[in-house]
This record gives structure tokens, sequence and C-alpha cells, in this order.
């Protein structure tokens, strides 16, 4: 008997799946493995393909000293380390201390979650610029209470070279806790009604159950979560373009900054070096995700 | 009143609670103020793009303007300058739509083909490429940002539309084909296995089966990319071209103009109207939107 080539099996799904492969292939997996062996060469402007290419431009670790010792680089790893962790703190907290309440049975619930999320529909570069506006020490709210004979009230963030990241964070949290609140609010919903019920004829107080009982049910939804706010925290670009522009100075500098300034503009491969390190800082919270996606299949 | 709290049996439904306990007038009170902080940008940015510029000089940034004035708004659509041009936010807008429109076609027909051959014409490694797809949607752009201006050299589309039509079909590509793989999985299958028996091939079985009845996660999916290609900063700077700069850049590029007086009533009306497209779609499709950001925390 003929058997048909098991290549063709099955074609039309294999041709239709095709962009989808090349983009996994090239964009995904190629564009990442390109972009860190690059970084271990001295490349300024013009990209190289071969490996001979690659190993007449080997430098070793060399990007990555010259990334460690520049000021600028470290002022970024810096901001990124208070930008993330307090918007990720923040963000889990409020958005669940909301999810909380909204859980409450209220009335208008559908009007108080379009309040809370509409932020999330607009773009940093909106919210950075309508925050800018605010926070502008002149007209915004410090030169507003001053104008009511309270003289000596000071909210400079924007202009305060050690405020101004705080300023990026309090943006940030306005935008983005909405979808906390959402993702919260969904695991909520999920949680079996028998567990508040015995937790109740248990005399457990409410807030104790939530906390003790429910938070920790919920981990899935907590760990994807996570990895959603911290992994988006970590591509922060254009809230700060909007909002201070990097600065004052180089105060509130950011990674994603210093790799487009360098990237485009002749010095590729320390470009290269400093997103490498992002996809490193990416790989780092991905790890919780990663093993329950593990643990899952391995009991499944 | 009788107190039934002593009796073992839970009473059905729900307890009958008054509005004003104190509970609950707590619950609401915090739920009220931060609607509050919420909303009060919107408000700020509304009030100040109606005032006029002595207004915002003399007045409180809280305090509506008794002599509102929509001048503004008509400068900061066609008459704005970003460095020597003088053309309003009115080309940016158009350069979005152009870029909107193809790009949620392009990128939802990629992805809708994908998933409906991941979910019901499964081929070899045809998970093992999804999954690393789903992974990469997590890499920093910053990784994959050089590498897409080769591959879109080399294709002879850099710094077109058609650019960046291409770089929103890949990074929309992960949560999308997650989106329709997940529903044209969740159909009961006799529909297909049915459709099979009656010898309708891939593409038939797609359009006239699988489609019609996919109504409700198309628009998931068109308002999650409007809504995300809208607000889109990064790829529009890097591969339109100064020519097809979408809104949020010549938004940007208009405030952060350094020429003449600081316009921050024009600032303002100008960041309200490249917000207005996302913000609208967002008001009339509160659900829709929720499930298309939800979908990406559901993992199938």
């Amino acid at each position: 008997m003929n058997r048909p080539n098991p290549l063709f099996r099955n074609l039309n799904s294999k041709i239709a799946s095709l962009p989808m492969v090349f983009i996994v292939l090239f964009v995904f997996v190629g564009g990442t493995f390109w972009t860190v062996a690059v970084s271990f060469t001295s490349v300024k402007t013009l990209p190289i393909f071969t490996p001979m290419e690659f190993y007449d431009a080997f430098v070793g670790i060399a990007q990555y000293q010259r990334l460690w010792r520049s000021a600028r680089w470290m002022i970024s790893i810096i901001n990124l380390g208070i930008y993330g962790s307090l918007y990720t703190i923040f963000a889990f907290v409020i958005g669940f201390w909301l999810a909380v309440l909204m859980d409450q049975k209220i009335r208008l619930e559908g009007v108080f979650r379009t309040i809370y999320l509409y932020p999330f529909a607009l773009s940093l570069i909106v919210t950075g610029h309508v925050w800018a506006w605010i926070l502008n020490p002149a007209f915004g709210i410090e030169g507003t209470v001053r104008g009511m004979g309270w003289t000596s009230f000071s909210f400079d963030w924007l202009t305060n070279r050690e405020m101004s990241i705080y300023a990026v964070v309090i943006a940030g949290l306005w935008q983005g806790t909405g979808l906390v609140m959402a993702l919260m609010l969904a695991g909520l919903r999920g949680i079996d009604d028998e567990i508040w019920r015995a937790a109740r004829i248990d005399g457990i107080p409410k807030w104790r159950t939530y906390i003790q009982v429910i938070l920790p049910m919920m981990r899935p939804v907590l760990i994807t979560t996570f990895v959603i706010v911290a992994s988006g925290a970590v591509r922060v670009y254009d809230l700060v373009v909007a909002l201070t522009q990097g600065g004052p100075g180089l105060s509130s500098q950011v990674p994603t900054i210093y790799v487009y300034e360098t990237m485009f503009v002749g010095a590729l491969a320390q470009g290269t070096a400093a997103s490498s390190i992002m996809l490193l800082a990416t790989a780092i919270i991905l790890i919780p995700w990663v093993m329950v996606e593990f643990g899952k299949r391995k009991q499944g | 009143m009788a107190n039934t709290d002593t009796i073992a049996v839970e009473p059905f439904g729900r307890k009958p609670r008054p509005l004003f306990a104190p509970s609950r007038v707590i619950i609401y009170a915090a739920l009220i103020i931060t609607s509050i902080y919420y909303l009060v940008p919107l408000y700020v940015m509304i009030i100040t793009s109606l005032k006029d510029l002595d207004s915002i000089r003399d007045g409180n940034i809280f305090i509506p303007t008794s002599n509102p004035t929509f001048a503004p708004w008509v400068k900061a659509w066609s008459e704005a300058c970003t460095g020597l041009k003088c053309s309003g936010l009115a080309p940016g807008f158009w350069n979005s739509v152009k870029i909107t429109i193809p790009s949620v076609i392009v990128s939802i027909a990629v992805a809708s083909v994908s998933g409906y051959s991941l979910a019901n014409w499964p081929f070899k490694f045809a998970e093992f490429f999804f999954t690393v797809l789903l992974v990469g949607s997590f890499i920093p752009y910053q990784v994959m940002l050089y590498p897409l201006v080769i591959i879109t050299r080399e294709m002879g589309i850099y710094s077109t539309l058609w650019a960046v039509i291409f770089v929103h079909t890949v990074f929309g590509l992960p949560i999308l084909t997650l989106l329709f793989r997940n529903y044209f999985a969740s159909l009961p299958p006799e529909l297909f296995k049915a459709a099979r028996v009656d010898g309708a091939g891939y593409w038939r079985i797609f359009f006239q089966v699988m489609m019609p009845m996919s109504v409700p996660i198309f628009t998931v999916a068109v308002i999650l990319q409007v809504t995300g290609i809208w607000n889109d900063f990064l790829f529009g700077v890097i591969y339109a071209g100064p020519t097809n700069y979408p809104m949020t850049v010549q938004l940007n590029n208009i405030v952060n103009s350094l020429q003449g007086v600081k316009e921050y009533n024009v600032d303002m009306a100008a960041t309200i109207l490249t917000g207005l497209v996302p913000l609208t779609i967002y008001f009339v499709s509160g659900k829709y939107f929720v499930r298309g950001i939800a979908a990406g925390a559901v993992k199938g």
C-alpha cells in the first residue's frame, strides 16, 4: 500500500500556521539569540550574522563590564529596582483591597469597576502627560495649595532628583492597579461559597478569612498576576518618557531608555548587553510561573 | 426584632442588610474616596483643556473656569506645533487610523487561524511552537527591537506603515493565539466532527462553522488590539518613520516642544484627544474589554 508522506498530512493546517512558526523561529527565538550573541562582541553600528564575523568581533564580557561601570546604567538599575518593587507591591495591595471591597455584594459594582479600570484603557503616554500636569510644581498640586495660603507646602517630585522616580510610581499605579483589581476579583469570584460558610461557622472574622484562607487559595491567580505586573514593570518606557523624560538630570533613567539611547546611536553591542540584562531580570520573574505550569503538568 | 442567629440551620438567600449599617458605610466611603483618586486626573484634564491661559495662571487646578472655551481643542487638533511643523494632532490621528486598521486585521487573521490550527488540526510540534510563543511574549521588547529592524529592513519595509503593521502582528500574536485557541477548544467538538464527516475541509470549516460561532471572541480580540495598537508609542517611533508617526508620538512631540509659551490648556486638550478613541471603546464595551485583559491571566 502506498502510504502518504506524513509531511503532507494536515497540510492546510501547517500552511496556515507558517506565519506563527516563522515568527516564533525568526523573531522570538532567533532575535533573542542574536541579541544575546551580539552582546559579547564589539559591534558598533553594522549588524553581523556569520560565525566568522562573530569570532572576529568577540570581546567576551567587555560590554557587560562597561555596562556596570556606567553611572547612568547604575542609576537605571536602581530606579528599576525602586519602581519595580514599589509598583508591584502597591499594585497588589491596592488591587487586592479594591477587589475585596468590590466583593462585598455592593450596589453599582459596574460603575465602580468602570472607574477603577478606565485608566488602563489609556496609553502610558497620556498617563504621563496628565500626571506631569497635576504634579507640575508651578500650576499643579503644589502651586494650588500654595495659592490657598499654605506657602511652605512642597510637592515638587517632578523637579526633585531624589523623588522623580516616585512620581513615576504614582502615575504607574494610577494606570495599572485597575488591572490587578480585575484579575483579583475574578480570582475571588472563583472561590467556592462553601469555604465562606465553613469559615463563618468556625467563627473566623471576615478579614482573617480573606488573608489566611482565601489569599493562599488564590495562589495561581496571584502568581500569574505577579508575572504580568512585574514583567510589565521591567518594560516601563513610555511613562518615563512622557512624565520626566528620564530627568531631572539622570535621576529617573530606566534600562529601557538606556537600551534605546545606545542601540540606535552607534553602540549596538552595548545596547544588546543592556537588553540582555533586562532579559535576565524577566527570566527571574518568570521562575514562579514556570514552576507552577511545570508542577501542573507533572500532577495532571 | 427577633434574632434568628441562634438557629442552627442557615437561612436561605441573602441576609437582609440595612443600607446604612456602619460596616456598609465604611465600605462605600472607601469605594467613593478611591474613585475620586481615579477620577481626578480625568477631571483635571477636561477642565484644564477648557480654560484660557490667563485663568490657568491665576486659577486653581481643581476649579473649573467660569467662561470655558473650545479654542485649545481646535488648536491642539489642527495648529499645535512640533518643532517647525504646526499642523496639530490631526496628521497623527490619521496615521494612527492607517496603522491601527490594517494591524488589527492582519494580526487577528494570523492569530485566529493559528489558534484554529492548534485547537482543531494539531500537527507535530504545534504545541511546542505555541509554548515558545507564550514564553516569548514575556521577553522585553528591547531584546527584539534590533532584530526586527534587521528583519523589516531585509523585507524592504523598514520605516513604512508596513513595518509597524508587521511588528504589531508579531507582538499581538501570543495573546491573540491563546485567546482563539482556548475559545475554539471550548466549542463542542461534535460540530467540528460533523462538518468533517460532511466532507468540509480546513478552510471551509473555519469560515462556515467556526467563524460564525466566534463573534464574541473576535469582538474581544478587536477591542484588545485597537486599544493596544492605538496606545503604542515605542513601535511607532522606531518602525513607522517620521511621516507616519502615530498620534501618541505626535502628542509627545507637541507637549515636549520647547518653542514659544507653554500652553498647558492645549497640551491637555491634545492629551484628551489622544485618549479619546480607547476611552470611547472602553466605555462602550466594558465587559468585552475586561474579558480581553483577563484572557492573559487565565491559562488553558
